[in-house]
C-alpha cells in the first residue's frame, strides 16, 4: 500500500438481498478482510481497491432496511456512517423494488451524509419490462445516481470514477434532507429543533432535526445518550413528543412513528413519480412465483425440504468424510514420529498428546466446516433458506425459537453423526438474538458423531436385539430434550417476546461461485484463527489434568523392576495385574505392565482424583469412578470418552470404531448392567459441549458468560436425568 | 363495493389496499420498514403448510409475517 495517496472511506449500505455483499466482492476482489465488530458477532468486513493517486477503503455494513436501529446490524450500520464519518456512503438499491430501497436511502439522506445510489440488478428490471429515468432520479434525489449489475461485474468502473468525482469536491458540503412530515409533526419538529440547536444538545454527533425525529421515534439509544447528556433538556423534548403523541392518538388513532413512515414513503413515492414506467403486458408472474407454488406446496413443500435437508447432511459428512480422515492420519503419523523421534519424557507427552492431537482435534473439523458452509451459503444466497424458515416457523415458533432454527439442529447432528461445532456456526442465520442464543444452547443436545461410538458400544452390548431402535431413540431423546430446553430457557432466562417474522422472501437466483467460495472461506477462516488458539490452550491444560502427578518414584519403581522381569515371565507376578480378556487377540506379559502403569498413572492424576472424588455424587446415576474419569476427558472431545475408558480398563489403546476389546471387558464386568448403560447414555448425550462446542458458543453467543452456562447447565441437568432414571429403573428391575 | 377486513382473513390470491396499520414498538417498526404501509396494495400468495406464516406480494417484492402480527392490519378489499 502507498501510503501517500489520498485514502477514501467507503461505507457500503443497503437491504439484504440487493446484492450489496457481490458488488463489494466486484470492487475488493481478493483484498478484503473480515473481522467482528468489537464485542459483537456482527460481522465486519473490509477491503481496499488502489487506484492511480486514491487508495479506496471500502467498508460492508451489515444489510438493513431502515436507521430505526432495533437489531444489532442496524445499529452498527447507523452508527458506522454517523460516528466513524465515512467520506462517502454509497447505497447499494435492488432497482427492481425501487420503493422499499429507498426507504433507506432518504434516511441516509436525512443524516446528511454524502450519498451516491447504486441502482443495482439493472438486468432484472428490464427483463420485468420496467423503465427507470436515472437523470430524472438523480434531479429529485440531489444526489448521484450510477447503474450496475453486480454479478455481471457491469457498472463498476463508472462506481469507482464517481467516488473519486465525488471525493475531490467535499467542500461543497449537503445539508441533511429535510422531509416534510404533516401538520401534527410539522410544528414539534421545528419547536424540538429550535431547543436542541439552541442548546447545543447532542448536535457535535447528529444533526439537529434528526436528534428530534429520533425522539419522536422513541428510538433508545439516542434517548438513553440524550439523558445521560443532559437530564433538563431530554425532559423538556420527551415531554413535547408526548404531548404530541397523546394528539396523535386522540384525533388519528396512530402514533408519531407511524406517521413519520407514512410521510417517508409518501415523499419516496412522489420522487418516483414518472422516474419508474411499467411496461404492464409484460407484469407476468414471475418464475420465482412458480417455483414456491412448488416448493413451499403445503405438502411437497415439506417434503422436498426434507430432501434438500438430508441432502446436505449427506454431502457434508460423505464428502466430508475422506479429508477428515487424510488430516487425523496426517496428525496421527505426526503425533507418532514425534513419538519415535523424541526421547520419552513429559515434553514428548506434551508435544505429542496435548499440543499435536488437540490442534488436529481442531483442523480435522475444517473439511466439515467448509462443505457445511458452503452448503449454507448456497441454500441463502439461492433464497431456499428463508423458505425454509417460512415453512417451519409455527412448529419451531411453539418451543420458543424461530424457523431458521433447524440447520443449526440438523448439523449439530439431528440426523446421528453431525457435529455441534458446524451446528452453532450455522446459528448465524439467525437474526433475532434471543431465538438464535436458545439454538445455539440447546444443539449441543443432539447425538453427534463423537457420542456415537458410546452409544453403538452399549447398544451392542445391551441391547444387541434392538440396536436401531435404541439409537432411534437417543435421537428422539435428543430432539425432545432441545426443544423442551429451549423452551424452559425462552420462558425463564431468555424470556421475551418472539421477534417479529417480518421477513422478505427474496426471489430465487443462482449464486455466483465467487461469492460462495468467498463466504465459506472467510467462516472458515475465522474458526481456524480465533478457535485455534484458544482451543490449544484448553488442550494442553486437559493433557495436565491426566498428566499430573505423576506417579511416585516407588511405583514407578516398581513397574520398572517388573520390565526388567519381562523375559524370564513369573506366573507369580501375573496374579498383580489384571490381564483383560483379550478379545480375539494375545498381550503379552510386557504389554500388560504397560497398560497397568498407564491405569494407575491415569487414575492417580488429577482427572482421576477427580473421577474419584466424584464417585459418591455419581453413584446416584451408577457411575463409578472410571467412568467418571472418562467423561471427564470427554470435556475436551467426545471422542475420548472410549479410549480414556480402555486406559481406565488398562486395556491400552482402544480404536473408537472397533472397541471389542472393551465390549468385552464391560460385558464381563458385574458392575455392568442395562440401568447403568441406560443412565450412562443418557448423561453422554446431554451433559457439557465438547470444547470446541464451547468455543464455538462463547464466539457465536458474544460472550463466555453463555459458554459456562452451557457447561454447568447441561451436566446438571444431564446427572439429574440419570440419576432419576437409574433410580426408577432400580425399583423396577 | 368495498369492505375492510382483517389481513389474517384475506385468502389465498385476494387482493387488497391496506388502510390501517394499529401496531407499534418493535413489531410497527419492522412492518412499517418493510414498507406495510397505509396505500399499499398487497396480495397474499401463499400460506405455509401449518397456515401460518402468511407470504404477501407487495407491489415489488415477497414478504412473510406470521397471523398475529396480520392481526393488526386491515385491507380494503376489491369487489368484496
Amino acid at each position: 500500500m502507498d501510503s501517500t495517496k489520498k485514502t477514501i472511506t467507503i461505507a457500503l449500505s443497503g437491504n439484504p438481498n440487493a446484492g450489496k455483499t457481490t458488488l463489494f466482492n466486484i470492487l475488493t476482489g481478493s483484498r478484503q478482510h473480515v473481522g467482528n465488530y468489537p464485542g459483537i458477532t456482527v460481522e465486519k468486513k473490509e477491503g481496499f481497491v488502489e487506484t492511480s493517486g486514491h487508495m479506496l477503503h471500502f467498508v460492508d455494513l451489515p444489510g438493513t432496511y431502515s436507521l430505526t436501529a432495533y437489531s444489532q446490524e442496524e445499529l452498527v450500520a447507523r452508527n458506522y456512517m454517523i460516528q466513524e464519518g465515512p467520506d462517502l456512503v454509497v447505497d447499494v438499491v435492488n432497482a427492481s423494488s425501487l420503493e422499499r430501497n429507498l426507504y433507506l436511502a432518504v434516511q441516509i439522506l436525512e443524516l446528511g451524509a454524502p450519498l451516491i445510489l447504486a441502482l443495482n440488478m439493472m438486468d432484472e428490471v428490464r427483463k420485468k419490462g420496467i423503465t427507470l429515468n436515472t437523470e430524472l432520479l438523480e434531479q429529485r434525489m440531489d444526489c448521484r445516481v450510477v447503474e450496475t449489475v453486480a454479478r455481471q461485474g457491469k457498472g463498476k468502473q463508472e462506481l469507482i470514477d464517481t467516488i473519486i468525482e465525488m471525493s475531490e469536491q467535499t467542500e461543497a458540503f449537503k445539508s441533511p434532507l429535510k422531509i416534510s412530515y404533516g401538520p401534527d409533526l410539522d410544528p414539534v419538529i421545528e419547536e424540538m429543533t429550535a431547543i436542541i440547536e439552541s442548546s447545543s444538545f447532542l448536535t457535535d454527533t447528529y444533526p439537529a432535526r434528526w436528534i428530534a425525529l429520533k425522539y419522536l421515534e422513541m428510538d433508545e439509544e439516542i434517548l438513553a445518550e440524550g439523558r445521560k447528556k443532559s437530564k433538563d433538556i431530554s425532559e423538556k423534548i420527551e415531554q413535547a413528543v408526548h404531548d404530541v403523541a397523546d394528539h396523535c392518538l386522540k384525533t388519528l388513532k396512530t402514533y408519531p412513528e407511524a406517521v413519520i413512515a407514512d410521510y417517508r414513503y409518501g415523499f419516496i413515492s412522489s420522487l418516483l413519480k414518472d422516474v419508474v414506467s411499467r411496461d404492464e403486458q409484460r407484469q407476468r408472474i414471475e418464475m420465482s412465483d412458480h417455483m414456491d407454488k412448488f416448493l413451499t406446496h403445503r405438502l411437497l413443500g415439506p417434503l422436498f425440504m426434507v430432501f434438500v435437508l438430508y441432502m446436505v447432511y449427506t454431502l457434508t459428512f460423505l464428502v466430508g468424510d475422506v479429508p477428515l480422515g487424510l488430516i487425523e492420519d496426517f496428525f496421527g503419523w505426526l503425533g507418532n514420529n514425534v513419538r519415535a523421534v523424541m526421547p520419552d519424557g513429559l515434553l514428548q507427552s506434551l508435544i505429542a498428546s496435548g499440543i499435536i492431537d488437540g490442534v488436529g482435534a481442531v483442523l480435522s473439523f475444517v473439511p466439515l466446516l467448509m462443505i457445511i458452509f458452503f452448503c449454507i451459503a448456497f441454500l441463502e444466497d439461492s433464497g431456499y433458506m428463508a423458505r425454509v424458515a417460512y415453512m417451519l416457523d409455527r412448529v419451531f415458533r411453539y418451543f420458543g425459537l424461530h424457523g431458521c432454527s433447524i440447520m443449526p439442529f440438523i448439523v449439530s447432528g439431528g440426523i446421528a453423526g453431525g457435529c455441534a461445532v458446524p451446528g452453532i456456526m450455522a446459528a448465524r442465520t439467525l437474526r433475532s438474538p434471543r431465538e438464535k442464543l436458545a439454538t445455539i444452547l440447546t444443539a449441543p443436545f443432539m447425538t453427534c458423531g463423537a457420542k456415537l461410538p458410546v452409544f453403538l458400544l452399549l447398544a451392542a452390548i445391551f441391547f444387541p436385539a434392538n440396536q436401531a431402535l435404541a439409537l432411534f431413540l437417543i435421537t428422539v431423546l435428543a430432539w425432545a430434550s432441545a426443544l423442551l430446553v429451549s423452551k424452559l430457557l425462552r420462558s425463564t432466562i431468555i424470556r421475551g417476546p418472539a421477534t417479529p417474522f417480518v421477513m422478505e422472501l427474496p426471489p430465487y437466483r443462482l449464486p455466483t461461485m465467487r461469492g460462495l467460495l468467498i463466504h465459506t472461506w472467510e467462516r472458515t477462516w475465522q474458526y481456524i484463527k480465533k478457535a485455534g488458539t484458544i482451543i490449544l490452550a484448553i488442550s494442553i491444560i486437559i493433557w495436565a489434568a491426566m498428566t499430573f502427578p505423576q506417579l511416585p518414584e516407588e511405583r514407578l519403581a516398581y513397574y520398572e523392576s517388573l520390565s526388567m522381569k519381562v523375559e524370564s515371565i513369573d506366573q507369580g507376578f501375573e496374579d498383580d495385574l489384571y490381564i483383560g480378556p483379550g478379545a480375539g487377540h494375545e498381550i503379552s506379559f510386557e504389554e500388560q505392565v504397560e497398560f497397568s502403569l498407564a491405569e494407575e498413572q491415569l487414575a492417580y492424576s488429577y482427572a482421576g482424583r477427580i473421577g474419584t472424588f466424584l464417585e459418591p455424587v455419581t453413584k446416584w446415576a451408577g457411575f463409578d469412578w472410571r467412568i467418571n474419569i472418562s467423561l471427564v476427558g470427554g470435556f475436551a472431545a467426545k471422542e475420548v470418552i472410549i479410549s480414556t475408558l480402555g486406559t481406565a480398563y488398562s486395556l491400552g489403546a482402544v480404536d473408537e470404531d472397533d472397541p471389542s476389546s472393551l465390549a468385552g471387558r464391560i460385558e464381563q464386568d458385574p458392575d455392568w448392567d442395562a440401568k447403568r448403560a441406560i443412565s450412562l447414555i443418557i448423561f453422554v448425550l446431554l451433559y457439557a459441549p465438547c470444547f470446541v462446542a464451547v468455543v464455538a458458543i462463547a464466539r457465536e453467543s458474544g460472550s463466555w458468560k453463555w459458554a459456562c452456562f452451557a457447561m454447568v447447565f447441561n451436566t446438571v441437568f444431564a446427572f439429574a436425568f440419570s440419576t432419576v432414571v437409574y433410580q426408577t429403573l432400580k425399583v423396577f428391575i | 363495493m368495498s369492505r375492510h377486513i382483517c389481513l389474517r382473513k384475506m385468502a389465498v390470491n385476494q387482493k387488497g389496499i391496506i388502510r390501517s396499520v394499529g401496531s407499534y414498538g418493535e413489531m410497527g417498526r419492522r412492518i412499517r420498514d418493510m414498507g406495510l404501509v397505509p396505500g399499499v396494495e398487497v396480495q397474499v400468495v401463499g400460506r405455509a403448510p401449518l397456515n401460518d406464516p402468511v407470504a404477501l406480494r407487495l407491489r415489488d417484492f415477497t414478504l412473510t409475517l406470521r397471523n398475529n402480527e396480520a392481526d393488526h392490519i386491515f385491507v380494503e378489499i376489491e369487489n368484496g
